[in-house]
């Protein structure tokens, strides 16, 4: 499917390179050790984009870099024409974050988590309003919408984490294992929001470990090891890459660490 | 080897936790720093012994047969110790009950829970003995240097206090939990230990204050009201304060009865303690339900940011508790300014000093909640507002809620006095704004239920809080009093700043 069409405001004429919503060039960060090694990646505008990889293979490290939260050692990172190195705050105006552990005030309820989103981001008090109301509503939090976050379990948690990412209708989101601890219901819940925001032509990048969730809703699927990509496409794409044809994802990417493993 | 699951095995097993535990709070986890620790607690020490000196040396000689003056003053100061032993004593049980740590393994293995309990609150005791010894120790040596070896026996109350302060702690959270459950004891009975460690001190000092218009607490035990309500000398109740001054059937007395008292405490108690964990560990924090009042407001990134620490502050009792018991101790400089309005500009003076120093203790506490202890810092981070802007905003709500705090009590220092108000005024501004730079310098991200441990983080930034606030305290002070010696008060604050920048991990990461 191609989405480009949703994004008029991003995309291009007809003789124009749509503008990428994610452009990532030589980035490199360094620890102990090398976590991102000279990665370069390209992110379509409007497209679902799983980011795989064994653990401490950089997939963190590098969306962090990307939002704003680690600054790399070299590289340039571009989010939607806009160098994020150079002007951070208009990258962060189109850009939101979920982190596998939910970062959310015990304090205050998640209409209130939502309306201090929005302030952060300077959205309209009514329009915010409205989005708030319909995310909670798609959300499920409708009847722990004006209770204080301090007793929900995981799964609420991440919901309304989800739910303040989207209040401000980012172009970009970025999720680093947001399905980690969630029940089948909640789940299910949360991918469907991200692929309804995906058809309304919003970008998805998101880090997991399920790879049937990658394999299911992933337009393209990058995978990166020792803090480079060493795959990139669509499922078919990496089954002839690994030189397996029908296997699952699974074994394509077990094969394909194997493969770097023994390179290495 | 030792047996496992025997009393001495959970000793040793105890024992080395809480080394660990200790070592890694005094050395903020980082090793390598046990010697820098050992000096600097050797410096402490000989300081501590120092002050001691100018403060107690002269009263080593009282007689070991003493009038009842010196068996109220001695019980009296007892008494305000004792008060923060039970507070200490009261969070430690709290803490002993909610923190889950090792007690989902205890309680699902075949060891008698009884048995650890009994420990654990043995080691309550034993750790409220110890913080108090190293406070009073050197007052004890400093008497006992100059009076004689009798006065050696004061550790000994010490021990009895502890025990009982123990002993009462265990009761009144066992208490409180079959009273009000699971669900309430936490809060409340942090809540009470905080207020418990306050009151005593307060009290006497209002006591004081409204009698004999002193802000010293001795003056109230000093004084003859205090001896005329007392009991006669024979009394049982002057045991304590017999024992401290050599008294050795007094002391075995008070030793014996205060040991009898934590053993009927850990054998009634122990059992319970148990069942009150794993109910503690049963509950979920409780839901609340907010009213709101108006739809989504338009605000800017800032004003966002204030007014989440605004309500973040209201909406904590335990936090709440905490930072505005500092304000609790303005009560009696308050009491000092109602008795003496409008008659005695001199003795406004005193309110200077006592107030911008609880403005710099309060704004530290509040930086650190608005800085280090954020909750979601990612989120703060990823939103389109540069660094700078939630620095200040943050600046801004510590500076708000402090300005709030303090205007009603700089409006009516105003009244009775203009130029002391301003002076407090300044003092407090400098004060709050050192506070709060300390706490930027050092800022290292944790979550706000952390702030108990606060301290911890960075012994040099305490440190550093705590002489900037009393050197702008005494500033203040002196400038009320019109002594020049204000500027050297001032020139030592801004060093302790300098140094402290140039120390600070943010100036290092420039």
């Amino acid at each position: 499917m191609s989405v480009y069409g949703h994004f008029g405001e991003m995309c291009c004429t007809m003789n124009e390179q749509p503008v990428a919503a994610l452009e990532i060039k030589s980035l490199a960060k360094k620890f102990d050790r090398p976590a991102v090694d000279g990665l370069d990646l390209n992110v379509r505008a409007g497209e679902f984009y799983c980011l795989l990889g064994p653990n401490g293979a950089g997939k963190t490290t590098t969306l962090r870099m990307v939002a704003g939260l680690l600054r790399p050692d070299a590289g340039q990172i571009s989010i939607f024409g806009i160098d994020a190195l150079l002007d951070p705050v208009e990258a962060k105006r189109v850009t939101a974050w979920v982190s596998d552990e939910p970062m959310i005030y015990d304090k205050l309820t998640p209409f209130e988590y939502l309306e201090f989103v929005a302030g952060l981001w300077s959205i309209d008090g009514a329009e915010a309003e409205i989005r708030a109301r319909d995310l909670i509503g798609w959300l499920g939090l409708e009847p722990h919408a004006h209770e204080r976050c301090g007793g929900f379990s995981k799964g609420m948690r991440q919901k309304v984490a989800l739910a303040g990412a989207l209040v401000h209708d980012p172009k970009l989101i970025i999720l680093d294992e947001p399905l980690t601890g969630l029940d089948a219901g909640s789940a299910r819940i949360v991918k469907d929001v991200l692929l309804q925001r995906v058809r309304n032509g919003m970008t998805v990048i998101m880090t997991t470990h399920i790879l049937e969730v990658a394999e299911r809703m992933a337009e393209r699927i990058g995978v990166i090891d020792r803090g480079r990509l060493i795959a990139n496409g669509t499922l078919d794409e990496l089954r002839q890459r690994a030189g397996r044809d029908g296997n699952t994802l699974e074994e394509i990417f077990l094969e394909l660490v194997a493969e770097q493993d023994q390179a290495a | 080897m030792m047996r496992p699951a025997t009393l001495p095995w959970f000793i040793r097993h105890e024992l080395a936790l809480a080394w660990r535990d200790w070592m890694s709070m005094m050395t903020a986890g980082k090793p390598g720093r046990g010697m820098i620790v050992a000096v600097s607690l050797i410096i402490l020490a000989g300081f501590l012994h120092l002050l001691a000196y100018g403060l107690v040396g002269e009263f080593a000689n009282v007689g070991s047969n003493p009038g009842k003056t010196v068996l109220v003053v001695v019980t009296g100061c007892a008494l305000l110790s004792w008060s923060l032993m039970l507070s200490q004593a009261m969070e430690s049980v709290t803490r002993a009950f909610y923190a889950r740590a090792d007690l989902d393994l205890i309680l699902s293995s075949p060891a008698s829970s009884r048995r650890v309990f009994a420990l654990r609150i043995g080691a309550i005791a034993i750790s409220t003995v110890l913080l108090a010894v190293l406070v009073t120790g050197p007052v004890i040596n400093v008497l006992a240097l100059n009076g004689g070896v009798r006065w050696l026996s004061a550790y000994g109350v010490v021990i009895a206090m502890g025990a009982t302060a123990a002993a009462l702690a265990v009761a009144l959270t066992v208490a409180m939990f079959r009273l009000i459950g699971p669900q309430r004891t936490r809060l409340i009975a942090q809540i009470v230990a905080a207020i418990v460690g306050a009151f005593f001190v307060i009290g006497v000092q209002a006591a004081a204050i409204l009698m004999y218009g002193s802000i010293s607490r001795i003056t109230f035990f000093n004084s003859d009201f205090a001896a005329s309500i007392a009991p006669e000398t024979d009394s049982m109740i002057w045991l304590p304060a017999r024992a401290a001054l050599g008294d050795q059937a007094a002391l075995a007395a008070t030793v014996l009865i205060s040991l009898a008292l934590l053993f009927m405490a850990i054998a009634v108690f122990s059992g319970r303690f148990g069942e009150h964990a794993t109910a503690a560990a049963g509950i979920a924090e409780a839901r609340v339900r907010q009213k709101r009042m108006s739809g989504f407001r338009t605000i800017s990134a800032r004003r966002a940011l204030r007014h989440k620490e605004w309500t973040l502050l209201r909406r904590d009792p335990w936090l709440v508790s905490q930072t505005l018991m500092q304000i609790f101790y303005l009560l009696p400089p308050a009491l000092l300014l109602w008795r003496n309005f409008g008659s005695d500009t001199g003795t406004l003076t005193i309110l200077a000093p006592v107030t911008v120093m609880a403005a710099g203790q309060l704004s530290g506490g509040l930086a650190w909640l608005a800085v280090s202890g954020e909750d979601a810092p990612d989120l703060v981070r990823t939103a389109p507002i540069s660094p700078r802007a939630v620095i200040v905003a943050k600046i801004e709500a510590v500076l708000g809620a402090i300005a709030m705090v303090m205007a009603p009590l700089l409006i009516a220092i105003g009244f009775a006095s203009p130029r002391v108000a301003l002076v407090t005024a300044l003092g407090i501004a400098a004060s709050a704004s050192s506070a709060t730079a300390i706490q930027l310098w050092f800022r290292a991200q944790a979550r706000r239920n952390q702030f108990r441990r606060r301290q911890t983080s960075s012994r040099v930034a305490t440190f550093a809080e705590a002489f900037s606030s009393i050197s702008w305290a005494a500033t203040a002070g002196m400038l009320a009093a019109g002594s020049s010696f204000a500027i050297g008060g001032a020139s030592f604050a801004l060093i302790v700043l300098f140094l402290t920048w140039t120390i600070s991990p943010s100036r290092s990461e420039e």
